[in-house]
């Protein structure tokens, strides 16, 4: 017999008192919606089935979710839809998976999104969480893989990452479901805003640069005063990004800022629609 | 959407547009780098390394082994042969336990029943010699290779050696035109071809990914491995001595992936070099670090969501196919059954090509599933051949508990070595199932891509087992 780690006891579905309710696919009727993004292979799907008890098959290779997974779990009697997005390097939306990714954070709304990064190899897998963090505030760090990593001798200081990235940063282990509720905590906070996160942006260093992106910025924080994400998207339309240039020219956008009761519906309208352009049953 | 907000829209729409000639395409390079920039002062400032690192020597060492220009490949066919060779040796016992049981002693159980239940006597035939053998037979032919076969190769998986099976297969791959990433799909079609038409879409290229879709059907699914197998062990197995057997089956069986592998290459390279012409992009695939799979988790997984899928669908395809066995064999027109009429309507062309009418007759009743092949194929060959004593009458799928019986009854079938060797090549190079051709109708969104990724292998099938045969029969290979 091995020991039971006491914290496998708050992710075991036989523990009444656990707060996390594995609900597989019953994906209706959610509180919240969390994405799960992260390059790929760093053990994204792994960490969607600890969460929601689906047994989507894993396996060691890049880009083995093509299609995006849903799945469903309840905790602290909140219900929570997951959705796993295809593993990407960055959001520049140069492939199809960077742009289901994308579109997702950035018009499917999620109300916290989850970046799972290799502790292994931190650096690279920062490019894309500094990226996360431009289009949406509301964000959880999973540092999977610390298990893999100790292996190496690499050790990271959660601490002071966490410090830099102005998010929750969380060490798991998800193949041995180390760390699965601390994250599940970390979401909850995020989700309910008891955890404000304030995300550190990058700094862009060129001068000229500089000045042309801040009048971009002023000028669309002016039209969409309560866009998260106004410096992004001020590069985006620098960039000539088509879709986001459509996206302010539909009024997309817009609607992004303003949830009223109306238009709540409209939004859920255009959420779905952004479901059945990319998502295919299996 | 009012006027003022429209216009307020397309201001800012204009004033971007002017600022892009202000930064130029410096812009994009240098938010990059920034990014990366800061990545690199973050990571630096929150990660410390100790000591040395045995595990990442121990993952480069094992990496310059399994993608050296010199042991990559014979290393991926042994590994390949093993995996073979383990599923033909374990799989032999379970099957005949499972005939007995299902076969030798429920099948009989439930004619009985049904007879003293006062069944009509079609009836009884239908449910039970038709569709319930079907099933039996399915079950006991296909679930032992199965439940060795995919946990091995899940194991694989999970251990990390795919990647570096399509880093060893990128360089093909691009000479025959196609997607580096193809190898990660065909390596899925060795699965069930059906998922694999899904896995494509990691390739971004249309053109590249209608490469793949339609050369897939050359990676052997899981409905084609038990008919490999069998006729392997039946008609090549048979060539050496007993101990030996089991090893020339699974070098035969390898045999075929890598002539599967080799048409995989050849039609990508004829369609890249004529209807799907184009440059050959460019993609990073990194190399996961070896990962030690757990164990008791793989077994789990590829059992309940791999082998009992699968087998499920076979079972599924094999009830109907069954009954319409039955029918085909117990329907007579002028004297003669309708299974036999249509069976001496396609012999010339079955034979032409090495095999027979029984044959064709077959993947006929089994669009639906290549797992029903086998099971069909014997029932028919008994009941052309006329060896009651052998079967149990027109339309039953009868008890054979070795496959000595099999090979009895197929060398009563007029089979030789030529045949099974035509089998296992018209196996591999036909066309996809019904499921799978709905799958690429579905992805590519177009009738005519399906009907040529059914075709077009079709057609390679048939002239390949056209000079096969020919070439065996000069060579005197009757």
């Amino acid at each position: 017999m091995t020991t039971m780690n006491p914290q496998q006891c708050e992710v075991c579905p036989v523990n009444k008192d656990a707060k996390l309710v594995q609900l597989g696919l019953e994906a209706g009727n959610f509180d919240f919606v969390v994405a799960l993004a992260g390059n790929p292979n760093v053990g994204k799907s792994t960490v969607f089935n600890s969460l929601t008890g689906l047994r989507q098959h894993t396996g060691n290779w890049p880009g083995k979710t093509v299609v995006r997974a849903e799945g469903a779990f309840s905790y602290d009697a909140k219900r929570y839809k997951l959705v796993d997005l295809p593993g990407t390097y960055s959001l520049l939306s140069t492939s199809t998976d960077e742009e289901v990714a994308r579109d997702f954070i950035l018009f499917g709304q999620p109300d916290v999104t989850v970046v799972v990064v290799d502790a292994t190899r931190l650096e690279r897998n920062l490019n894309l969480v500094l990226q996360v963090l431009e289009i949406t505030e509301k964000a959880v760090v999973c540092l999977n893989l610390v298990d893999e990593a100790k292996r190496h001798g690499i050790v990271v200081e959660e601490r002071v990452l966490m410090r830099d990235l102005g998010v929750p940063v969380i060490p798991t282990a998800a193949r041995n479901n180390q760390g699965i509720p601390e994250l599940l905590r970390a979401i909850a906070e995020v989700a309910t805003g008891t955890f404000v996160c304030k995300p550190k942006r990058f700094p862009i260093e060129s001068g000229a640069l500089h000045k042309a992106i801040g009048k971009m910025t002023a000028k669309v924080q002016q039209a969409f005063p309560s866009l998260p994400n106004a410096r992004w998207v001020a590069l985006r339309l620098l960039e000539g990004d088509q879709r986001i240039v459509d996206a302010i020219r539909s009024g997309e956008l817009g609607d992004l800022t303003r949830r009223s009761a109306l238009e709540d519906s409209l939004t859920t309208g255009r959420k779905k629609k952004v479901y059945n352009e990319h998502s295919q049953a299996v | 959407m009012s006027t003022p907000k429209q216009s307020k829209h397309e201001q800012i729409l204009s004033t971007a547009n002017a600022l892009r000639w202000e930064v130029g395409e410096r812009l994009h390079d240098s938010t990059i780098e920034s990014l990366y920039k800061e990545a690199e002062r973050i990571a630096g400032r929150s990660v410390a390394v100790e000591g040395g690192r045995p595990r990442i020597s121990f993952d480069r060492t094992l990496d310059r082994l399994v993608t050296s220009r010199v042991f990559g490949f014979p290393l991926m066919f042994l590994l390949l042969a093993i995996v073979f060779w383990i599923t033909i040796e374990g799989a032999n016992v379970p099957s005949r336990l499972l005939a007995d049981f299902l076969v030798d002693f429920a099948h009989p159980f439930l004619k009985e029943t049904g007879t003293s239940l006062g069944l009509p006597w079609w009836l009884n035939g239908f449910l039970f010699d038709g569709m319930y053998l079907a099933m039996a037979w399915v079950v006991s032919v296909m679930l032992p290779p199965m439940a060795i076969f995919f946990p091995l190769f899940t194991l694989l998986e999970d251990f990390g050696y795919l990647p570096r099976v399509a880093f060893n297969l990128d360089a093909l791959f691009r000479r025959a035109g196609a997607h580096g990433k193809q190898a990660l799909t065909m390596a899925m079609g060795y699965g069930c071809n059906a998922a694999a038409m899904i896995s494509t879409r990691v390739i971004d290229s249309p053109r590249e990914r209608l490469i793949a879709i339609l050369t897939n059907n050359f990676a052997l699914c899981n409905g084609r491995w038990p008919t490999q197998i069998l006729v392997a062990t039946i008609f090549i197995g048979a060539l050496v001595p007993p101990h030996l057997a089991g090893a020339a089956s699974a070098l035969a069986v390898v045999g075929v992936v890598l002539i599967g592998i080799f048409f995989t290459f050849l039609v990508s390279w004829g369609l890249s070099r004529t209807v799907l012409r184009g440059e050959v992009s460019t993609f990073s695939l990194e190399l996961p670090p070896y990962r030690p799979p757990r164990i008791w988790r793989t077994l789990y997984t590829s059992l309940i969501d791999r082998t009992a899928i699968v087998l499920w669908r076979a079972v599924i395809w094999a009830v109907p196919a069954g009954g319409v066995i039955w029918l085909v064999s117990n329907i007579h027109i002028g004297g003669e059954s309708l299974a036999g009429l249509t069976i001496g309507f396609l012999d010339p062309v079955g034979i032409l090509i090495g095999l027979n009418g029984v044959i064709l007759l077959a993947y006929i009743i089994a669009i639906p599933a290549n797992e029903i092949v086998i099971p069909t194929i014997l029932m028919l060959t008994v009941l052309m051949t006329g060896s009651a004593e052998v079967g149990g009458g027109a339309g039953v799928m009868f008890e054979l508990d070795s496959e000595t019986a099999t090979a009895a009854v197929l060398h009563a079938g007029g089979w030789t070595l030529l045949t099974g060797l035509n089998l296992m090549l018209f196996s591999l190079l036909h066309n996809p199932c019904s499921t799978t051709l709905y799958t690429i109708y579905k992805e590519t969104g177009s009738a005519r891509w399906t009907w040529v990724s059914a075709l077009l292998p079709l057609a390679i099938a048939f002239i390949v087992c056209f000079f096969v045969a020919q070439i065996g029969r000069m060579a005197g290979m009757v």
